[in-house]
């Protein structure tokens, strides 16, 4: 049997905005497996975000659980769930988010520095991942000196450092043109292909195709749960495959 | 993360913005600078007052005779002088708390030296005089028993005297006459420089007692043993309160005065009055240094201004390394790590330009700042705890920050 890698379990968040309360998300239940790949679309305000950012266990819901590997983290405290985030959870964000004054291999390293990583293999941890993602020649470079699609490559490596069990990425290729998004798509599938759990919020059509499964968000509500038979390829992003529609188990459907 | 991680972190973001760093750090230079300058001023001029306190004898005690301080008039006019050679003794004999008590005759008198002339203070004394005022000789030999025994005709001249009527010639063995009676220049007093009401102590001749009475300024009839004051040195700083109320008891007692009466003679305690002007130049170099303190607190205020605006500046690297596994405390760690390392550094400048100023006030203003010792870790103690503090609360705004809205922050 697959063991699932997150379990949540009629998740809400509800942020107080005024004199009113913004639901973000509401009774959110789902399932994904270890070595998925899931894409999570839906219009912006759908709750997409704040979904991913209690997945990242960067935010805890107001109610509900959520497990990561079995364990619960939804009523972990804040130290507790920055040691998560450090040993489990790789993030990537639309912005990069690199640190403009550190080289490349630098910022790969930063996980690193948070965690239990002895000093002295630091560095070559953070170059051997540098170099799987096909930049070992720009280590020493600064982000202001990369393109986009090797500044989104070192943030890869940055999330990989570590050995997450979950990997998370923002919008990957929301800053990136076409045939970069490609690029680090392809590289997404390969991580994937290796056996890591990736979960990635995108609007591009074109994007989620690359995912095996699609969950669709509308007012904080998970709304359609689609599974692709067939992922895109990357060679041949302009002809995808024709998703087909899977049963979606009953306690997870919602009435469209 | 190890401390030595989080110190190189700091350096780095410290380097990014070197002027700003710069900056944020003169307000801890001038701060500590001013601290260790102002301790420096005021230790100077607390120098000054103890080197006073030396001169004029640490310990001594004065006693004049009759109830009046302007003892030469008296003496002119032939008045009774209350205080004899006699009490003298027994002061030194009687009271265990003294040391040596000296008396002394003095008057104004014109000294000649060739064709120069000069005048001063002459006083008539014992070989206890010297000791009693801690006074020494810098050329040729004090007085000896000897010279008061035979009321020989010998001179002792401060130091002023000898530059005014031999200039650069060597006194010791040249004739001087006081009243037109001869005397031989055995030795010149080493320089004892201003009293605190700035009189010069060494514009003075001494010779002996005996000399002086028989020979130069001539006696009060009524009782050859009479003499204008006693010096008298108590054994230490600690002892002179109980020397003046014995010495007061015993001549009280000697000179047969009742209950009701006012004493016949004035005790004073110039080292007292010294004291006092020494609390009162500690007081002003205390608040030389609490001025200059005002100016390391703004300058912590400069730190806490700078490392706020880094705070908001770097938010979305907060918001990175919080999502990357930092926890709140590295965070906190790392700004306040920034902040120290600001005020250390400060500190450490301000320490230079604290000697420096210090050396500067001494070599142009001529006013003796020795560097205080005492104020150079207390200065930079404090530059540390101004980083620590002033640097903390921006600190924790960062560690507080949402991880979220953080990274979001534009």
């Amino acid at each position: 049997m697959v063991q699932p890698i997150i379990e949540t379990e009629a998740l809400t968040k509800d942020y107080p905005v005024g004199d009113h309360v913004v639901h973000a998300l509401r009774d959110v239940s789902v399932r994904i497996d270890r070595g998925e790949m899931v894409a999570i679309m839906g219009p912006s305000g759908s709750g997409k975000s704040t979904f991913m950012a209690v997945l990242g266990c960067l935010d805890v819901p107001t109610s509900g659980h959520y497990r990561l590997e079995g364990r619960d983290v939804s009523s972990l405290d804040d130290d507790a769930l920055a040691g998560v985030r450090n040993a489990k959870i790789g993030f990537v964000f639309q912005q990069f988010n690199l640190l403009p004054r550190m080289s490349a291999v630098m910022n790969v390293e930063l996980p690193l520095l948070y965690g239990d990583t002895p000093p002295a293999t630091r560095r070559a941890r953070a170059a051997a991942q540098l170099d799987a993602v096909g930049l070992s020649a720009r280590a020493d470079h600064s982000p202001s000196q990369l393109s986009g699609g090797q500044q989104q490559r070192v943030a890869i490596a940055r999330a990989l450092v570590n050995d997450p069990v979950l990997f998370l990425a923002d919008e990957p290729t929301g800053n990136l043109d076409t045939r970069t998004s490609i690029e680090i798509m392809t590289l997404l599938r390969a991580l994937n292909a290796r056996g890591i759990t990736v979960v990635l919020v995108t609007h591009e059509p074109d994007v989620a195709r690359f995912a095996r499964r699609i969950l669709r968000f509308r007012d904080g509500e998970l709304i359609d749960d689609e599974r692709v038979a067939e992922a895109a390829e990357a060679h041949a992003p302009d002809a995808p495959p024709v998703p087909s529609r899977v049963v979606v188990p009953a306690a997870l459907a919602v009435p469209a | 993360m190890t401390t030595r991680t989080t110190a190189r972190l700091a350096f780095g973001a410290l380097a990014v913005n070197r002027v700003r760093t710069a900056l944020a750090m003169l307000g801890v230079v001038i701060g500590v600078g001013a601290v260790i300058t102002m301790m420096s001023v005021g230790g100077g001029a607390q120098a000054r007052v103890e080197e006073q306190i030396r001169s004029l004898g640490s310990n001594l005690i004065i006693v004049l005779s009759g109830s009046i301080t302007a003892s030469g008039v008296r003496l002119g006019s032939g008045s009774q002088l209350t205080v004899t050679e006699d009490d003298a003794r027994a002061i030194t004999h009687e009271i265990d708390a003294v040391q040596v008590a000296a008396p002394a005759v003095r008057a104004g008198a014109q000294i000649i030296a060739g064709n120069a002339n000069w005048s001063t203070s002459v006083l008539g004394v014992t070989p206890e005089f010297l000791d009693a005022r801690e006074w020494d000789v810098g050329v040729g030999r004090p007085l000896i028993q000897t010279d008061v025994d035979g009321a020989t005709k010998v001179a002792l001249l401060g130091a002023t005297v000898a530059d005014n009527l031999f200039g650069d010639v060597d006194p010791v063995g040249q004739e001087i006459r006081i009243h037109r009676v001869p005397l031989i220049v055995v030795g010149v007093l080493a320089r004892k420089g201003q009293t605190t009401q700035g009189q010069d102590q060494d514009d003075a001749v001494v010779i002996p007692i005996s000399t002086a009475k028989k020979k130069v300024l001539g006696t009060v009839a009524a009782n050859v043993r009479a003499v204008n004051v006693i010096m008298v040195k108590a054994r230490d700083p600690a002892s002179v309160p109980a020397a003046l109320e014995q010495i007061r008891t015993l001549l009280r007692q000697r000179h047969h005065l009742s209950a009701g009466q006012d004493d016949d003679f004035t005790l004073r305690n110039l080292a007292a009055l010294v004291q006092s002007q020494e609390a009162a130049s500690r007081v002003l170099s205390l608040l030389l240094a609490a001025i200059a303190s005002v100016s390391l607190v703004v300058g912590g205020i400069g730190i806490m201004n700078i490392m706020l605006v880094s705070v908001t500046e770097r938010t979305r690297e907060i918001g990175l390394r919080r999502a990357v596994g930092a926890r709140r405390n590295d965070i906190l760690a790392q700004f306040l790590t920034e902040a120290l390392t600001i005020s250390l550094a400060g500190g450490v400048i301000g320490m230079a330009v604290g000697a420096i100023g210090s050396w500067a006030i001494g070599y142009f203003a001529g006013w003796p700042a020795p560097i205080q010792a005492r104020a150079v870790l207390p200065a930079f103690g404090f530059a540390a705890a101004v980083g620590v503090f002033f640097g903390f609360y921006p600190a924790r705004k960062a560690s507080r920050l949402n991880p979220i809205d953080a990274l979001r922050y534009e």
